[in-house]
């Protein structure tokens, strides 16, 4: 209860700290407009202004919002201009993306745990690979595939797949790795083949590890799926949105594509939370 | 033909190779510890090198390794010029000054209760979400400029370093803080002496991760706009011309 009320408290001050800065930030251009126009602006009407421009540096919440809610309820899921057009261009990579990435990464990390030549040569190099920025190159990828006639969804998941590709590997090795050596000699005792004590030990145990690292693998993807979107002349998807928002000064709509990105991010974490929840609990782990 | 069997050939036997050092006696030695990777990525160059050769794919799609080097060779002056713009002037400063902050704040945090209940679930969630996102923004407030950059690098470390520093913080335990208190510590001292060696292990992994999100943050802040020179500048540019 205490915490609900100190979450709020903060919400509350960065919403002020927001229209606060969107006051100071616009400012200038507010007394600039007033300058040249010749007339004295009162300080009312200067607060207003700040807070209700057409291209400000800071939009004040109200307008994202307000631009959020034209942008979604009050057009077609058909137009262009609706944000949930862009947004399930960029859901739908995302999501084809993780499959790909998670699926591959959990065999991946199923050879590595089996195969003590695997584990030796590749565990470095998966670990060392994390370190390098891969994102950057990610616009070379789209342009390439995009050069050879592979359009559309296809790059942006496989640049998602790469992104998830490697966390849900670690986690995984990790999470099958995880079983006590106690456990193990029973399954041993048992007489239990591999594939046997792969299925009844090591993949249940490894459960609260392949949760937390496909938690880290979704949001990863969507940021792969976001930049994937920039080089191809920003067309459709969230982060053409913020693209094309940038060229023509749209502070509104990047602001609102922001936003939208980030509750994408919050739905897809929370989903698989739940589900971590459920299965957790099903298992008897939690 | 004779090169793509030559691929194949190269692959096998190294893959041979390293599953009997990987199986040896040898294996647990650290000389073998090392080779076993180097190998395995000596494999990939090689075998990429005589694919994209036997199977003459074209220069667009995927060039070489040996050409790589070799451009990289030519262009080296070029190439520090971007290193020096994109990570020592943007990288590095947001870096450091992402990561300080974070920790402050940290600090701060570990401080005030009411605070702490309040800020971490909202960080934990921004630690979650797209923050390269902020990049076309961060650039359209402080310019094309290294500035843009190391501030789209700040706002990406300082989550994940901010979580990670108030974890470490409450590492300690409740038995371990008792005994400062049978020793009369002040505040400070259980700090210095306690608490902020024990968050040390945690302070360390957040560096790590943030290094990573620096070099990302720089590289694509440069996607929306950047000076001439710069490596996001560059690959963005190259990647225009198709070369």
């Amino acid at each position: 209860m205490r915490s609900l009320a100190s979450i709020c408290v903060v919400i509350f001050a960065l919403i002020v700290v927001w229209y606060l800065s969107a006051f100071v930030l616009n400012t200038p251009w507010a007394m600039d407009k007033a300058k040249r126009a010749g007339i004295e602006i009162s300080s009312k009407e200067l607060i207003l202004d700040t807070w209700s421009q057409e291209k400000p540096k800071l939009p004040a919440p109200h307008q994202v919002g307000l631009e959020i809610w034209k942008t979604t309820v009050e057009k077609k899921i058909t137009s262009k201009r609706s944000l949930i057009f862009h947004s399930w261009i960029t859901l739908s990579s995302t999501l084809v993306g993780f499959l790909i990435g998670t699926s591959l990464g959990i065999l991946l990390a199923i050879g590595i745990v089996h195969n003590n030549a695997m584990n030796m040569s590749i565990m470095p190099w998966a670990i060392a690979s994390q370190t390098i920025p891969i994102l950057a190159i990610a616009p070379m990828i789209i342009v390439v595939l995009n050069s050879i006639g592979v359009q559309g969804l296809l790059p942006k998941a496989i640049i998602s797949s790469y992104l998830c590709f490697f966390p849900v590997v670690v986690g995984m090795v990790k999470g099958l790795r995880s079983p006590d050596k106690i456990d193990k000699d029973l399954m041993h005792t048992y007489n239990a083949t591999n594939f046997q004590k792969f299925w009844k030990l090591r993949l249940p145990t490894s459960m609260p590890f392949l949760f937390a690292s496909l938690k880290v693998g979704i949001s990863a993807s969507l940021v792969g799926a976001i930049v994937g979107e920039l080089p191809t002349g920003a067309v459709r998807g969230l982060g053409a949105r913020l693209l094309a928002g940038s060229y023509y000064g749209q502070t509104i709509q990047i602001w609102s594509a922001l936003i939208m990105a980030a509750m994408l991010a919050a739905v897809l974490v929370g989903i698989l939370a739940l589900l971590q929840r459920f299965t957790l609990n099903r298992m008897g782990m939690t | 033909m004779t090169l793509i069997l030559g691929a194949l050939i190269f692959w096998v036997s190294a893959w041979i190779l390293n599953a009997r050092l990987a199986d040896s006696a040898l294996a647990e030695t650290r000389f073998v510890k090392l080779l076993v990777p180097l190998i395995f990525g000596l494999t990939i160059i090689g075998v990429w090198e005589l694919l994209v050769r036997g199977l003459s794919v074209p220069l667009v799609i995927l060039p070489p390794p040996s050409l790589v080097i070799e451009t990289a060779s030519q262009n080296l002056e070029i190439l520090w010029k971007d290193l020096v713009q994109t990570f020592i002037k943007g990288a590095f400063r947001g870096y450091v000054i992402g990561c300080m902050s974070a920790i402050f704040v940290g600090i701060l945090l570990e401080r005030f209760e009411f605070l702490r209940l309040g800020l971490m679930p909202v960080a934990s969630f921004m630690a979650a979400l797209p923050i390269v996102g902020t990049a076309p923004i961060l650039v359209m407030w402080f310019g094309f400029g290294w500035q843009s950059k190391a501030a789209v690098v700040v706002v990406m470390v300082f989550f994940p370093m901010l979580i990670n520093t108030v974890a470490g913080l409450r590492e300690s335990s409740q038995i371990q803080n008792d005994l400062m208190t049978t020793y009369a510590a002040s505040n400070w001292q259980a700090f210095i002496k306690l608490r902020l060696p024990a968050a040390m292990p945690f302070i360390f992994n957040g560096l790590k991760i943030s290094t990573t999100l620096a070099l990302i943050g720089a590289i694509v802040a440069e996607f929306f706009g950047s000076p001439t020179v710069g490596m996001g500048f560059r690959i963005s540019t190259s990647v225009g011309r198709l070369a």
